[in-house]
């Protein structure tokens, strides 16, 4: 079989640019196993004479690594499991439910999408000071309860399942919660698992509200704690140490993006369908 | 995202309104109302109110318009919403376009497609304070990465991040490196519903492959780009975390974004007048693209 020579020359042209794509991160790996006097000094920027552990080293003594990833990992549970409560809640309502108003609350539910948490930094700062949150890991997890964005998403979702199902459970004596629980919630783990990869990227990567809620050690999340630490560095003899905290920072999603990439890459898909 | 609802309630008349049902519904709403008023309606509303008064945490008097007239007819202000327009301009259609190039290549089932797929998309799954970290590294004066490159072929680069002149075009080309893999995304799943049948049709005709993509490809991917059009153009005002490693939003305000300046003047000089008014700006700005998107493009693109 002839391929097309149009064929290779833009299928060379892809892979080249994924290449200069991967190249920040690539320069990135290679840097954090670099002794900082080389990285100054070489003229080939991947280049490694003797490769070393001692940055990763420094980055975990001066950084309080394991308190950051457990107040991240904190945030990030406690904000994706009070959103699967709200929006199945909310979606089995939108889908399933004809009440008055119905229209003007969908409206209402697709402000947040307009208007999203992240760009109201200034008033929300006013609330949480209001509520007396500053400084806990609560006050950067509530503005994220609600989520219209999970609730449009389940919602459609939720419309697809054969409302036969539905009254077929209830004739067998089910409440409604355990219809919920034993028709819908099966039904919709895709959509379940779209949702939770992204909202838990979404808010493990979060930087500037929880920079502008917190001031403590104990209630700041690893970005929040990387800048911090890379703020204090000017010079290049610190890259190693900060390219290797910085790689520690990105580590977990990045392994975790490799391993389920494919349920990643369907899930952002899935997010931008109709 | 969703269409509004079309279906409206059956043969409601006031007297067979099962009252029960409906307070059992609203009981359902009830948890994300709760979190949406607290975050998203009252803020909005208290940051209007704050957009009058005079600035500081504490006792405020009204003063009306005039706070606009002093934030709006700012320097600063202008060179923000200058910087913003540059952005926007120049990393939606270029994300756009690389991305919808990209996607139709590594779209088939194809030995080494994953792999490509994952060079692209990598970027999203990275805080953007740690893609700052990296790129901070990168545009370096004389040590940095581009520097060094540059340095063998006998070239002595720009002041990549202090030169006023430089720093934006330094900022588009991070943000199309972080861009495109998102985009990608949204076209594959495109190029996955696009019915094979017209394809084929074309081909049987005789199509040449760019015809082919001119006539075909691209208006079918329609909807598509204007989905993303909207979400790239709304990234354009969120993404802006990478400025507090990088520049800080200067130098002099070259880099400076509007949701940075924000920041700025809530958290660093307490100017919480003018915080209010540029919030207000970012609302008008972001919910004008939501109008156009539900007003307009909602109503057109479906073929």
């Amino acid at each position: 079989m002839r391929i097309a020579p149009y064929k290779i020359a833009n299928r060379t042209l892809v892979t080249l640019l994924a290449l200069v794509f991967l190249f920040p991160l690539v320069w990135t790996v290679l840097t954090s196993f670099t002794p900082g006097s080389e990285i100054i000094n070489r003229s080939n920027p991947l280049a490694i004479r003797s490769p070393t552990l001692d940055n990763y080293a420094a980055a975990w003594d001066a950084v309080p690594f394991l308190l950051y990833y457990g107040n991240t990992v904190v945030i990030v549970v406690g904000i994706l499991a009070a959103q699967l409560f709200t929006i199945t809640l909310a979606a089995y309502a939108f889908a399933r439910l004809n009440f008055i108003g119905q229209g003007f609350m969908f409206i209402l539910f697709l402000v947040q999408i307009m208007i999203p948490p992240d760009v109201l930094i200034f008033p929300n700062y006013v609330v949480i000071k209001e509520l007396g949150l500053l400084d806990t890991k609560l006050a950067i997890m509530l503005p994220y309860w609600a989520s219209a964005f999970g609730v449009f998403l389940l919602r459609q979702t939720f419309k697809q399942i054969p409302y036969e199902l539905d009254e077929a459970s209830r004739v067998d004596g089910c409440k409604w919660w355990q219809t919920l629980w034993h028709v819908y919630l099966p039904s919709a783990r895709p959509t379940y698992v779209a949702f939770g990869l992204i909202s838990v990227s979404t808010h493990w990567n979060n930087f500037m509200w929880p920079l502008i809620v917190t001031n403590s050690v104990e209630s700041r999340p690893l970005t929040v704690g990387i800048a911090i630490f890379a703020q204090t560095f000017e010079t290049g003899v610190q890259w190693g140490t900060v390219t290797a905290a910085t790689m520690l920072v990105i580590l977990p999603l990045l392994v975790a993006f490799l391993v389920f990439q494919r349920q990643f890459v369907e899930s952002f898909m899935h997010s931008g369908l109709k | 995202m969703a269409h509004p609802v079309s279906d409206r309630i059956r043969g409601a008349s006031w007297r067979r309104i099962n009252w029960r049902k409906q307070a059992f519904a609203y009981a359902l709403l009830l948890p994300s109302l709760i979190f949406l008023t607290l975050f998203t309606y009252y803020p909005t509303l208290k940051t209007i109110r704050y957009s009058f008064l005079s600035s500081g945490f504490g006792a405020k008097t009204f003063v009306g318009f005039d706070q606009y007239a002093r934030v709006l007819q700012n320097d600063v202000f202008l060179k923000v919403m200058k910087n913003n327009l540059f952005l926007l301009v120049m990393t939606v259609p270029t994300s756009l376009l690389l991305a919808m190039y990209v996607a139709v290549w590594v779209n088939n089932r194809m030995k080494g497609n994953g792999f490509l797929r994952t060079a692209f998309f990598y970027p999203n799954v990275i805080p953007m304070i740690a893609i700052a970290n990296i790129w901070l590294f990168i545009y370096t004066p004389d040590y940095g990465l581009i520097d060094k490159a540059l340095e063998l072929v006998g070239v002595t680069g720009p002041n990549w991040l202090g030169d006023p002149g430089v720093v934006m075009w330094a900022m588009v080309i991070m943000i199309v490196w972080k861009e495109v893999g998102f985009f990608m995304v949204f076209y594959l799943a495109g190029l996955q519903n696009l019915p094979g049948e017209i394809r084929e049709a074309a081909i049987l005709d005789g199509a040449r492959p760019l015809q082919l993509f001119a006539r075909i490809t691209f208006p079918l991917l329609m909807p598509t780009t204007l989905f993303c059009l909207v979400i790239a153009t709304t990234n354009s005002f969120r993404l802006v975390d990478h400025l507090y490693i990088m520049t800080k939003g200067g130098p002099d305000n070259a880099s400076n974004l509007l949701l940075y300046h924000i920041y700025e003047n809530a958290f660093s000089f307490w100017d919480t007048g003018a915080a209010a008014v540029l919030t207000v700006v970012l609302l008008v700005i972001l919910l004008s693209v939501s109008i156009f998107n539900y007003a307009y493009l909602d109503k057109r693109i479906h073929y």
